[in-house]
């Protein structure tokens, strides 16, 4: 590992012990021997599986549940419906105050996406929990559907979520998230020139190599020990506290070794479900994730679309910036009103804009519910932002790392949601990506600095 | 339904299990024997952390039915280490932080101990190719086989 001197030299102790020396992982030695426990490989006498019946549908009404067939089955012991579950309406944000509660544990007289968790068939092995799902019997009577944001917003669109009753998530600033900055059409009309566009982009998977699921042992003394691949043990402990009205003292959280997560398991879905199970049937209970299901029902990365149009100057200072996002949180909230929000104070970029309009909708679909993925709200708005960032370049002739230089922002600069700068590095990181990728610039600007002169 | 009855040697050990028909080998080991060192990611055959070698061979075994592993020699990655000391592999996993989530490591291994066992020298494409049934979601897989080429130095240098 190589740590250049020449930048921040007067901000940084050299001799430091630890950083900047390569150490081993603590883990690392239960991994190369195949000792590491993951949550599956917990395997207890008497263990029940999980399975569940999930919407065919991507909107319907339930008119009704016949479990009859499946409880029958051999090797069924349980079958749970909406009906069975304490506090069946929640969700993940309200936590930290960010409701209205709106996703069912298991669907109530409606699913709003295709896939949503209908019943759950608790039975002796694997198969036979799969094939009395297969017995169950739903009757749907199927709504119009709604898979476009933009169809979503307009007036007259099927409504996905009753919760919201509206399409998009209602913030305390309104119908979307906003930020002002400046006046945007005053910068419009001084720009030189301007360009607007739009980016799209679809939802990614993450797929861990370890798929979601937890295994949930009842304890003698009235608790019940989940083993958990969450990524979130703390939000899933005090949600399945939430939704199973069972004090967070009944409940043992064991985890934090996870087969890969990427964002992907931050939401509390299989542990509630599984932990009620094992109250119910009084054995232990196995609710894992096939590959299908982590592929089709785990949230996604969210789709977003990003309007961009920016007023520009010849000398290539941006003048003006003005963002329209959307993020599709699939049918129900999970972690998206955070990543839109998140989008909101991100748009701007790394660069110092004196006018600046942003507006970010967290908008509801009879999609898969999306939440969160790695820079989840600012990932896929960097990749349009510099994608628009070069467009800019070329439209006015100028080399597009040059062009970054003369907008990078530097300490001290307010940021448009009005966050002083402080501890910027873009113009060193530029000017190393610079050298390294012998992508020369003109020297004035190998000769900035993220400090201002006199701050 | 019909249990099955299965021996097979597993790491060194003799070992006799019951299964039900149409078990696979994945879950025989993982259930029966207590074995979790192999892992089930996708239980399709396509992402091969449940790698484990049998009569030499690299398999997957949540391909492969238990009842058809009788007098079989099982190796997996669990077994690998003698005495606490580990295989050069292990070593060489650790050094180079071919490891990050670690799922897929026992099923790497497994694919990286059969290359060596046939090609003690092999060239960096060589080792590509053997691990290229084994997805890992972590590390780019660089380090992986820097690892896997770093060990079979080890091996030779040891050899010499």
């Amino acid at each position: 590992m190589e740590l250049r001197k020449n930048y921040f030299a007067d901000q940084r102790k050299d001799g430091l012990h630890e950083i900047g020396q390569p150490r081993p992982r603590l883990d690392s030695p239960g991994h190369v021997t195949g000792k590491t426990a993951y949550f599956a490989d917990r395997n207890f006498p008497g263990m029940l599986h999980l399975k569940m019946v999930r919407s065919p549908h991507h909107h319907a009404r339930i008119r009704s549940i016949d479990t009859s067939e499946a409880e029958k089955h051999p090797g069924v012991v349980k079958i749970l419906t909406a009906k069975d579950v304490p506090h069946n309406v929640y969700t993940i944000l309200i936590l930290i105050q960010i409701g209205p509660e709106d996703e069912t544990v298991l669907a109530d007289g409606k699913v709003r996406w295709k896939g949503e968790a209908v019943v759950a068939v608790l039975a002796e092995t694997e198969r036979a929990a799969q094939e009395a799902a297969a017995k169950v019997k739903v009757d749907y009577e199927v709504l119009p559907a709604v898979f476009d944001m933009e169809e979503a917003l307009k007036p007259g669109a099927p409504l996905v979520n009753e919760y919201h009753g509206q399409n998009y998530y209602l913030y305390d600033s309104g119908e979307c998230r906003k930020v002002r900055f400046g006046d945007v059409e005053a910068g419009f009309a001084e720009a030189d020139h301007i360009l607007e566009q739009s980016y799209q982009s679809s939802p990614i998977e993450h797929a861990p190599t370890e798929t979601t699921g937890c295994v949930v042992m009842p304890e003698g003394n009235d608790r019940f020990t989940c083993y958990t691949n969450t990524q979130a043990m703390f939000f899933t402990l005090d949600n399945a506290s939430i939704i199973l009205q069972m004090p967070g003292s009944k409940l043992h959280f064991v985890g934090g070794t996870v087969g890969g997560g990427f964002g992907g398991k931050v939401d509390v879905i299989v542990e509630p479900i599984a932990i009620l199970g094992a109250k119910l049937t009084g054995r232990p209970v196995s609710f894992i994730y096939s590959r299908e299901e982590e592929m089709q029902i785990s949230s996604p990365r969210a789709a977003e679309k990003v309007v961009i149009k920016d007023g520009v100057m010849k000398d290539g200072r941006i003048v003006a910036r003005k963002v329209t996002g959307y993020t599709d949180a699939g049918a129900y909230s999970r972690h998206s009103p955070y990543g839109a929000q998140k989008g909101a104070a991100h748009y701007p970029g790394p660069y110092t804009i004196p006018n600046v309009w942003i507006d970010t909708y967290c908008v509801y679909t009879n999609r898969t519910p999306s939440s969160a993925m790695r820079g989840f709200g600012v990932t896929i708005g960097d990749f349009a932002l510099e994608v628009q960032m070069d467009k800019l370049a070329r439209l006015i002739g100028m080399d597009p790392l040059e062009f970054r230089f003369i907008n990078a922002y530097r300490d001290g600069d307010m940021k448009a949601h009005r966050q002083p700068t402080e501890g910027a590095a873009l113009i060193e990181c530029m000017q190393e990506a610079s050298r390294a990728a012998n992508w020369p610039v003109a020297e004035k600007y190998m000769a900035m600095s993220s400090y201002k002169k006199g701050a | 339904m019909a249990k099955v009855p299965i021996q097979f040697t597993l790491n060194g050990s003799e070992k006799a299990e019951f299964v039900e028909g149409g078990t696979t080998l994945l879950h025989a080991l993982r259930d029966k024997t207590g074995d979790t060192s192999p892992k089930g990611g996708c239980h399709q055959g396509t992402c091969g952390a449940c790698s484990v070698i049998i009569d030499g061979e690299l398999r997957l075994s949540c391909l492969t039915l238990a009842e058809t592993c009788s007098g079989t020699d099982i190796q997996t990655t669990s077994g690998l280490a003698e005495a606490g000391v580990l295989h050069p592999l292990q070593r060489a996993f650790l050094d180079a932080f071919a490891t990050q989530c670690g799922f897929c490591t026992p099923g790497m291994i497994m694919a990286a101990k059969v290359l060596l066992d046939h090609t003690p020298n092999p060239s960096r494409e060589d080792v590509v190719e053997a691990l290229s049934g084994n997805i890992c979601r972590c590390t780019g897989y660089e380090p992986i086989i820097q690892a896997v080429l770093t060990a079979a130095r080890a091996n030779s240098q040891n050899a010499a």
